[in-house]
């Protein structure tokens, strides 16, 4: 196992040693230590390798992340994740604003809460969070699934599009065109698969509600096609 | 941009340490803020006493004999300490409006940037860690601290227009964020007496937050009051003599991190400005949540 210490090394010679990595890598398991709230680390990493940074981190960690699986433990700032393509991202603490924000695939997991605009515009990741979400979140989603074992804040789904979200608790407000929609069978069964991937025990899916896009915004209207 | 930082403590053992506190957090917010930096410190409140922060864009000839003019003019004993572009000019509590009337008609170049028994502030233009280490932070004590290094947006980068802000006695307010409702606000507050040095935005929200205290309120109260008066994008750190408080608009775009353990209250716009507070490892940390009033004191 590789182990960088931030403390001693500089951020960019991390990241380019990640980038280095390919398919075929011999260092499969990197520990990242002391990060103390730095940005960007572990952005762009494109390799199935293990990365645990044990500390905090600051802005847009695992940003762009093929593949990887990465581990924080401890807290992440603002866009942890962002425009994940796929891999595993996790995150033992809480997460800042816009955690996942326009993620295309793979597996975002934040154990603690997650602040406001959580998976705006994401499309087609899949996104877990053991706490509470803040307000805004799902903003224009497009695809992939949002599943919340406590609370949403305001304006939940606003203009959302085909992505599907699970919340536990409560929900504060829905936003424009987002309404609760039936649990089925399919439901059941599709986020029973999102909890386990995600390792989460000890809750039923009965005790979710599935929220989504009543497909009636202007957007939807074929008549307004020409206007963009 | 603009990053902030704020201690609050809790641990008289730590009052020595303040100042080396506060200055490794500003200067990790450098980038957030390059332009120009400032601070306030609360230290110890005198009995009797009042201090007046001044400013000089030529302090060698406006603080050369201001000792002399002030207690002079008043007729009693006066204390000057100078610190480079910056001077604590300490009188007694009885004379503070009579030295500030001296200073405004005899040493007109000299600005006030802060009264009370506690507060001091020190603000320029220039790189944040060039500006904490020409005004000797590192070696201040007190009770708490609030810092902001700025990217100006809203108005000219100049000395006055760096923040903390301070519209009233032991009162400041730094912020990141911008206001939409300053004009008409400052219009309004002017009508009811407030004064005003700048076309800052973020002076407004000072001198807001100063007009409600005028009105009874404590800073609690004011900064929950603020929340349907002042329109735009703000997170604030406030302080009084003995307190402190956070609030961030209901959108919450501009980051805020806190910090509470058994010895001290922080605040960072990043968590980076966290990392090297004793006992971080193990303290509380969490994002203050949109439109919430956070206030402590002592």
């Amino acid at each position: 196992m590789r182990t960088i210490d931030l403390a001693k090394t500089a951020l960019r010679d991390l990241n380019q040693d990640l980038h280095r990595q390919s398919a075929g890598t011999n260092e499969a398991r990197w520990e990242v230590i002391n990060p103390m709230g730095s940005h960007a680390v572990a952005v762009g990493v494109d390799a199935p390798i293990t990365i645990d940074i044990r500390g905090s981190v600051g802005y847009y960690c695992a940003g762009m992340n093929k593949q990887a699986i990465v581990t924080v433990h401890g807290s992440a700032g603002p866009g942890v994740a962002e425009n994940m393509m796929s891999g595993e991202v996790r995150i033992t603490g809480d997460a800042s604003q816009y955690a996942g924000a326009t993620g295309r695939g793979g597996l975002l997991v934040i154990e603690g809460n997650a602040a406001s605009r959580c998976g705006v515009s994401m499309k087609g990741i899949d996104i877990v969070v053991k706490g509470s979400i803040g307000h805004m979140s799902a903003f224009m989603a497009q695809s992939g699934h949002l599943v919340v074992l406590g609370d949403a804040g305001d304006a939940l789904g606003d203009s959302i599009y085909e992505a599907k979200l699970y919340v536990r608790g409560t929900v504060k407000s829905l936003g424009a065109d987002c309404i609760e929609k039936d649990m089925r069978a399919e439901h059941h069964d599709e986020l029973a698969g999102l909890l386990a991937k995600a390792g989460i025990s000890g809750v039923q899916t009965s005790e979710f509600k599935r929220y989504g896009s009543s497909r009636k915004l202007y957007t939807f209207n074929i008549d307004n096609a020409d206007a963009y | 941009m603009c990053g902030i930082v704020g201690l609050f403590l809790k641990d008289k053992a730590l009052e020595p340490h303040l100042g080396a506190l506060t200055n490794e957090m500003l200067t990790t917010m450098c980038g957030r803020g390059p332009d120009s930096a400032g601070f306030a410190v609360y230290g110890d409140a005198l009995n009797d006493r009042a201090k007046i922060t001044l400013q000089s864009p030529n302090p060698a000839t406006d603080f050369a004999n201001l000792d002399r003019l002030i207690s002079g003019a008043i007729g009693h004993e006066v204390d000057l300490r100078v610190k480079s572009t910056h001077a604590v000019l300490t009188v007694p509590s009885d004379q503070l409006e009579a030295a500030k009337a001296v200073l405004r008609s005899q040493a007109p170049s000299v600005r006030i940037m802060a009264t009370g028994s506690a507060i001091e502030i020190y603000k320029e233009v220039g790189y944040p860690t060039s500006v904490a280490s020409r005004f000797e932070l590192a070696k201040m004590s007190g009770t708490h601290a609030i810092g902001h290094t700025r990217m100006a947006t809203e108005s000219a980068v100049t000395t006055l227009g760096s923040h903390p802000f301070s519209t009233g006695p032991d009162q400041c307010l730094v912020h990141n964020g911008s206001l939409s409702n300053h004009n008409n606000l400052r219009r309004e507050l002017r009508h009811d007496g407030m004064t005003f040095e700048t076309e800052n935005d973020s002076e407004v929200a000072a001198a807001y937050l100063t007009w409600r205290m005028n009105q009874g309120m404590n800073l609690g109260e004011a900064l929950t009051k603020s929340l349907d008066d002042l329109d735009g994008f703000f997170t604030f750190v406030v302080g009084t003599k003995n307190g402190f408080g956070v609030l961030r608009d209901p959108i919450a775009c501009k980051p805020a991190v806190m910090a509470e353990t058994d010895q001290y209250v922080a605040f960072g716009s990043e968590y980076r400005a966290l990392v090297n507070l004793p006992g971080i490892e193990t303290a509380k940390v969490w994002e203050p949540e949109p439109g919430t009033v956070y206030f402590w004191e002592r």
